[in-house]
């Protein structure tokens, strides 16, 4: 495992070409209980703008659970969420998506009966201004928004290299594809903040690496900050800025991947307290 | 030859009411991925709603001007089904996000009970009539090509007419806007749906809306031909051969299935009919369905279920 970390130096490099910005979204003291189990206990962190902050941990850490916080899925008992400067207030999951938060699944939900380019154009329904009788008539300015929004979604296939398979309904792709339609639908949507749940789970090495590289052109060529997920330490550490490692609902790290990387409790999570 | 054109066409102008139904039914299943046990309810409380508003307009205005009486009717219709979609939602479906499509079935099979007696309390259990001045006198067409012509009713050519418009129309609206994709998003996934920012809430509002307003023009055309009376929740019993014939996602198969269906009823009653002693019509639509089953799970026209593996 140790060794695995080593690697990717050369990847490293292009990562701190960017510039990181003030600070978007400030977590304090987050605790989130379901019944009696403690998901999240007293965790604090914070995502700086344009940056690639990861969380990481062992399974069943609370990675998910700290991600559906930040998407507003979950409610926390305690703590309070700061996104731009306010305070936020308990909200619904899809006003995530107004204030330019999107994000993928760890277990792909993608509309599997619907086409990649439908997929994809539903991450533009917040983008949508005309209105249900506009688009009932299918007249002038539904008609022309439609063809705008097609463009754009046109430019995230070519992004994402998956021009050839726009019209196969998703349901029939192969999972490593899926994954990468579930993120264009994601950068359809133009976000700010990105939240990435294991976008390398499952996935082979050869897979792995486009993803990593899809990841980074993001942040360097949209400026999107991500927040990314991953069980797999090797593979984040090449490409964050920043890493938060969660344990049992704690947070036992938290800073540059070579700081985590020498943290004698993150060693001892994931290596066992005998080292 | 001209008596086989004559059942071709009744059979055609039935299923066409058919489909009208199964329209219904496709809508909600596409839009939340729900089965609607109660869409014949939604038809009888639409059916109700107009024939009770308009009589009572009627009588208001003093008997002076059927459209405008029927005009009220139809609003006053319209906005009953806006209460109904809206109820379903605010307090069924809220409580129901993510959860399976067997309990959501179950809850609309409750939801029926509950619409057919609210509906004949609020607006009576008497059979009513609605009248929107279709002619009711029937029409010799081809006397040229046949010998005595073809017996056409021309309120079922209304009808018929009437769904063909509905049907394009929901067809464009499903596929090619916006809204309509969001429809099928939330139908796919809800997680997923609200992840994009689309608000489940308001989106089960439209589509109930939607499928109480195709309730409506169905009430609106089998009331007026046979009566506003409890017996049109039946209606919806024979349009599910319908939807699983065409397949349950399908608006075009909705329509392909209650003309097959309508055809195949009329047909069969009067040509195989005889031979094994009639009531064919009853039970033929049923069996055409499950044939249908054995080979195409997905209906006629259904999306093609992709399992991998």
């Amino acid at each position: 495992m140790m060794n695995d970390i080593q690697h990717g130096d050369a990847v490293q490099a292009a990562v701190t070409g960017r510039k990181i910005g003030e600070v978007v979204l400030d977590l304090h003291n987050i605790s989130l209980r379901f019944g009696g189990v403690n998901a999240l206990t007293d965790i604090s962190f914070n995502v700086r703008e344009h940056e690639v902050r990861a969380i990481i941990g062992p399974n069943g850490a609370g990675k998910s659970s700290m991600l559906n916080v930040i998407n507003g899925v979950y409610h926390p008992q305690e703590g309070r969420i700061m996104f731009r400067g306010e305070e936020r207030k308990k909200m619904e999951p899809h006003m995530a998506a107004l204030q330019g938060i999107a994000r993928t699944f760890q277990n792909i939900a993608l509309f599997k009966g619907m086409s990649v380019l439908d997929n994809i154009m539903t991450g533009r329904n917040l983008k949508i201004k005309s209105n249900i009788f506009q688009q009932a008539l299918w007249i002038g300015p539904a008609l022309r928004e439609e063809i705008a929004h097609r463009e754009k979604v046109e430019e995230i296939i070519d992004f994402l290299e998956i021009q050839h398979i726009r019209k196969t309904p998703v349901g029939a792709l192969p999972y490593g594809l899926q994954k990468r339609v579930d993120l264009g639908r994601a950068l359809a949507m133009e976000p700010q903040i990105l939240l990435l749940d294991e976008p390398m789970a499952g996935m082979n090495v050869e897979e792995k690496q486009d993803m990593c590289r899809f990841v980074l052109d993001i942040s360097d060529q949209f400026g999107t900050t991500i927040v990314l997920i991953e069980h797999d330490m090797g593979v984040v550490m090449d490409i964050s800025d920043r890493v938060v490692v969660l344990d049992y609902g704690k947070k036992i790290g938290d800073g540059t991947p070579d700081e985590v990387r020498n943290n004698q409790d993150v060693i001892n999570a994931y290596l066992g307290s005998g080292h | 030859m001209a008596f086989f054109i004559e059942t071709l066409l009744g059979g055609l102008m039935s299923g066409m009411l058919y489909s009208l139904v199964a329209l219904g039914f496709v809508l909600i299943f596409k839009a939340s991925g729900v089965f609607n046990f109660a869409q014949g309810a939604m038809v009888l409380v639409a059916a109700l709603a107009m024939a009770r508003f308009s009589e009572w307009a009627n009588a208001a205005l003093g008997g002076d001007s059927l459209f405008l009486a029927n005009l009220i009717g139809i609003v006053g219709a319209g906005a009953v089904m806006f209460v109904v979609a809206w109820g379903i939602e605010r307090f069924v479906l809220r409580k129901l996000v993510n959860q399976e499509g067997a309990t959501l079935l179950m809850v609309t099979l409750g939801i029926a009970y509950v619409l057919e007696g609210l509906g004949q309390s609020f607006f009576g259990s008497e059979i009513y009539s609605i009248n929107v001045g279709m002619p009711k006198e029937p029409v010799i067409m081809f006397e040229g090509l046949f010998e005595g012509g073809v017996l056409i009713n021309k309120e079922d050519f209304i009808a018929a007419a009437l769904a063909a418009v509905l049907v394009g129309s929901l067809t464009v609206f499903f596929q090619k806007t916006a809204i309509g994709r969001a429809l099928r998003a939330v139908a796919d996934d809800h997680q997923a749906a609200q992840s994009v920012g689309i608000p489940l809430n308001k989106t089960w509002v439209v589509v109930w809306c939607v499928a109480g307003l195709v309730a409506l023009v169905a009430g609106i055309i089998w009331g007026s031909k046979l009566g506003v009376q409890f017996s049109l929740v039946t209606v919806a019993l024979r349009a599910l051969p319908v939807v699983i014939l065409g397949g349950l996602t399908s608006v075009p198969g909705a329509i392909v299935g209650g003309l097959i269906i309508g055809v195949g009823e009329k047909l069969s009653e009067v040509y195989i009919g005889p031979m094994v002693g009639g009531g064919i019509e009853i039970w033929f639509a049923y069996v055409m369905a499950l044939i249908v089953l054995l080979f195409r799970p997905q209906g006629l026209f259904g999306e093609k279920i992709i399992n991998r593996v």
